[in-house]
């Protein structure tokens, strides 16, 4: 920058880099706290990391642990595969928290949506009987999508109609959530037959996700679990994309996100918004449930969603709301887990560290201050407050 | 003391916010800074205060070289500010407000002397005439009284050098004239003054000596003597400007908005509005002159359609629009621009494309369906940044990149480029430079003259006096005046703003 532009200055012509940075983070966000400041806090968080493996196994122990971690996730198709699968649900629940952040709401409830869909859609897929194969599917996945935004929508309804705040409302139903699915899973109808444990009846092959790396020429092909919920993923990621930065629906969404005034100033309805986007949100974590009942699991089962609803809010944190920024870090917190189940067997490093890590990484996020301390990075941060708050 | 600022310069991304600006203020004078808005003059007093460094330069007290890395050394220092908005906390009284972060302490406990302090509150208050009482709770005071608690909290510091940033913009015609003998007393007594504004005829009264700037220059330094309101702005602006905003006698036509026995709450439930009638024909500018918070902010939400009115009946162009949605009220050609800009005006953290489609995105040529069309939305940006010369690299940075005169003239923009036939602005020049005023004014005007109907609601009774065909008075949310455009005096309707009945 070199002086202040005369009087008007359109640009009719965009330099090409901006445009790209443009189309990979949203507008007009510093691209050091949007891609920067993440990516080193992941840095931070592995090096903080390494100092408790040193703590409880020596300073020899961090290369082995980690290069396991890294082998364990990336190398080799099979370590791919499994990343891929981890990343699946993290991805669609990290796109519901994400949603939600936009529109300026904190959806806590992406694991009880995710119980409700996965249920949904189980049920679906093995009540319903000679659908054909595609169709079945379809279907089952639309119940899921439905089930998880009834849950959704319920908190936004209570929100916009009596103020309830949805932090609340979503937590205390994923209680209901958990509880509602222990319950129905020891239904005659819906419980296995011979089980006296709750668990649901095997999900039709017809609605089951298949199988999309089984095709490789490679020795034991036909183990590789990932299934084409992660194509689904990636697509809904897009879809959300376009929704939130291309419809006049995601203007409305991030309009009453950053400003709830000037939206109803420009005729905006703030109630329709918060109910329309929890539904949305709802249904990508419905989505993300009925990704694990369709897929590896074949059936719904007490804690099938596994706490990964709340390891997207982290990620959502992490990728910073954007729908890019959520599929890279649900592909890093999946290949966090898969790397760490390698890491606990081949180099004895509980795979609890990998929590730490991952609690470090938010930690680091919710501070970008302390990142920008540890590493110098030129901070615009207090300039932009302050020349909000104090510039001519 | 003497205080010298020398080349100072200070640049934000893509601006030069102060280019090597040499100022000297002396004990004893009034220094109007002078500047539209953008032209620096906050900037540079916030690098003065300690709240920014400058990039180059330097700043001098009595010839030494001093460097102020926060407020606290420049009141250390004897620098005292008095800001646009006021720092007061509300349930406090006027002492404890005074000494807040610099309490008269006694014995090891730290128990506060209050006693002392109110002595010396009640001392400052009765040298300079401020006429305060140091019990009363703030809450309960009016504005100007508020305004001078901020004065004595910076002569409790032992202020030597007062900067008051745009101060009257608050005030009543009244109390204008009781600040200016407040401020004169303090120069009197010694105090070195600097006087932030870009009101001209504040600074011709006021000021000993006055000081331009131009985006970030000092473009001239003269005095009052040597001045007058076009010379003024001929600096300001950097070409000759039309004050006086020339206009034929109103043709008014049919009624466009009608407003018929309308009450509105508050959020607290106490009648803001209250029984309000009143109605705007086509071709004519009815002015709502009053001190802000008399129930204007109120009146002009309920109208769009912002806030449900609980009795009454608002129609515009014979449609009832009572309990219309915002919307429905924008679809009937209504342009409002809202007085508190960054509150209700812009999303600041969107671009200006997506800001100038903030009401009118949903349909074409905008979106089709749900899909919208950023390209015609940035195009229309684009035309708009250029039509009203609004100052921005871009039009794909955030408003909040954008001064505040800046901001309002995108809304303004946003706002008059619809096709509409009733107009509703609140505050519409508040904090922008005189030449976009008279910009925005022949705008007004002009869409007058092709048939709008306009409400304008301001606190400024310049504004009030210079664009109205016909003016109302409210006070205590009852229009308590109407007085034609022509016939009214500012002492007049200063008298109705105090609440005298006609």
């Amino acid at each position: 920058m070199t002086e202040k532009p005369d009087g008007v200055t359109p640009e009719p012509e965009q330099p090409r880099r901006s445009r790209l940075r443009e189309r990979i983070a949203p507008r007009d966000v510093d691209w050091r706290s949007l891609v920067l400041i993440p990516l080193l806090a992941v840095i931070a968080a592995l090096v903080l990391g390494a100092l408790f493996i040193a703590a409880t196994g020596g300073w020899g122990a961090i290369s082995p642990a980690y290069s396991a971690l890294f082998t364990g996730a990336f190398v080799g198709w099979r370590s791919i595969s499994e990343t891929m699968l981890e990343a699946t649900p993290l991805i669609l629940a990290g796109l519901s928290v994400a949603i939600g952040f936009k529109a300026g709401l904190f959806n806590i409830g992406a694991e009880g949506q995710m119980v409700v869909g996965g249920f949904t859609a189980a049920l679906v897929g093995f009540s319903i009987e000679g659908l054909p194969p595609v169709i079945h599917l379809l279907v089952a996945l639309s119940a899921g999508i439905l089930g998880g935004a009834l849950w959704g929508f319920i908190p936004g309804l209570l929100r916009a109609k009596t103020g309830a705040h949805e932090v609340i409302t979503t937590i205390m139903l994923n209680f209901v959530a958990f509880r509602l699915l222990d319950y129905v899973l020891k239904l005659p109808r819906i419980q296995k037959a011979g089980r006296l444990d709750p668990i649901s009846k095997e999900v039709l092959t017809s609605a089951r996700l298949p199988k999309i790396l089984s095709w490789l020429p490679v020795e034991d092909a036909g183990r590789f679990r990932v299934h084409l919920g992660f194509i689904i993923a990636l697509l809904v990621a897009g879809f959300i994309y376009w929704l939130l930065f291309k419809s006049s629906i995601g203007f409305e969404f991030r309009a009453v996100g950053s400003n709830p005034s000037a939206a109803k100033y420009g005729g905006i309805s703030v109630a329709g918004s918060i109910m329309l986007v929890m539904a949305i949100a709802g249904g990508l974590s419905g989505l993300a449930g009925a990704n694990e009942t369709l897929g590896v699991l074949g059936n719904a089962q007490p804690g099938f969603s596994a706490q990964k609803g709340f390891d997207a809010i982290a990620l959502a944190l992490l990728g910073r709301s954007h729908p890019l920024g959520v599929v890279l870090s649900a592909v890093l917190f999946g290949a966090l887990r898969v790397g760490g189940r390698a890491m606990q067997v081949q180099a004895d490093v509980g795979i609890d560290l990998i929590i730490i890590v991952q609690a470090l990484i938010i930690v680091l996020i919710a501070a970008p201050e302390l990142v920008r301390a540890i590493f110098r990075v030129k901070g615009t941060s207090d300039a932009e407050q302050l020349t909000r708050g104090w510039s001519v | 003391m003497r205080l010298e600022l020398r080349n100072v310069t200070k640049r934000f991304p893509g601006v030069v916010a102060n280019d090597s600006v040499n100022l000297t203020v002396e004990s004893g004078e009034i220094l109007g800074l002078l500047g539209e808005n953008g032209a620096g003059k906050t900037t540079l007093m916030n690098i003065l205060y300690g709240l920014y460094e400058a990039d180059e330069g330097e700043v001098l007290i009595d010839g030494t070289l001093v460097e102020f890395v926060g407020p606290g050394d420049a009141i250390a220092a004897g620098i005292g500010m008095v800001h646009q908005h006021f720092m007061l906390v509300p349930v406090f009284d006027v002492t404890e407000n005074v000494v807040l972060g610099v309490e008269p302490t006694v014995g090891p406990a730290g128990h506060i002397d209050m006693e002392e302090a109110r002595a010396e509150v009640r001392a400052i208050s009765a040298q300079y005439g401020l006429d305060i009482d140091p019990k009363a709770v703030v809450e309960d005071l009016p504005v100007g009284t508020q305004q001078r608690i901020e004065i004595i909290k910076v002569l409790f510091r032992e202020a030597e050098i007062i900067v008051f940033d745009e101060p009257t913009s608050v005030l009543t015609p009244q109390e204008v004239d009781e600040f200016f003998n407040i401020v004169r007393s303090l120069r009197d007594a010694g105090k070195g003054i600097v006087f932030i504004t870009h009101k001209l005829g504040e600074m011709l009264e006021i000021a000993d000596r006055i000081l331009v700037l131009r985006r970030g220059k000092v473009v001239g330094e003269t005095t009052p003597g040597q001045s007058t309101k076009g010379s003024l702005a001929k600096l300001m602006v950097g070409r000759p400007v039309d004050l006086v905003v020339e206009k034929a006698s109103a043709e008014p036509g049919d009624v466009v908005l009608s407003v018929q026995g309308l009450v509105v709450q508050d959020e607290r439930l106490q009648r803001a509005v209250d029984d309000v009638t009143f109605e705007v024909r086509s071709g004519e500018i009815v002015g709502i002159a009053g001190v802000q918070g008399n129930g204007q902010t109120e009146l002009v939400e309920a109208i769009t359609g912002l806030t449900l009115p609980i009795a009454g009946h608002v129609t515009i162009g014979g449609e009832d629009i009572t309990l219309a949605r915002t919307r429905r009220v924008h679809q009937l050609g209504v342009a409002h621009v809202p007085e508190d800009r960054q509150r209700d005006g812009l999303v600041l953290d969107f671009n200006l494309s997506e800001n100038v489609v903030l009401d009118s995105y949903y349909d074409r040529p905008y979106s089709r369906g749900i899909i919208m069309d950023w390209d015609e939305a940035r195009r229309h940006a684009i035309e708009l940044v250029d039509e009203y010369d609004i100052r921005t690299p871009s039009v794909d940075v955030t408003a909040a990149t954008l001064s505040g005169g800046n901001q309002q003239k995108l809304i303004v923009a946003r706002e008059f480029s619809r096709d509409m036939k009733l107009v509703i602005a609140s505050q519409p020049t508040r904090g922008i430079d005189v030449g976009s005023i008279e910009y925005i004014h022949q705008q007004i005007v002009g869409e007058r003259d092709s048939g709008a109907a306009i409400l304008i609601v301001s606190s400024e009774l310049d504004e009030i006096l210079a664009l109205s065909d016909r003016i109302l008075v409210m006070y205590r949310g009852r229009i308590v005046a109407e007085v034609a455009g022509e016939k009214a005096t500012a002492i007049d309707l200063g008298l109705f703003m105090a609440g005298a009945t006609a």
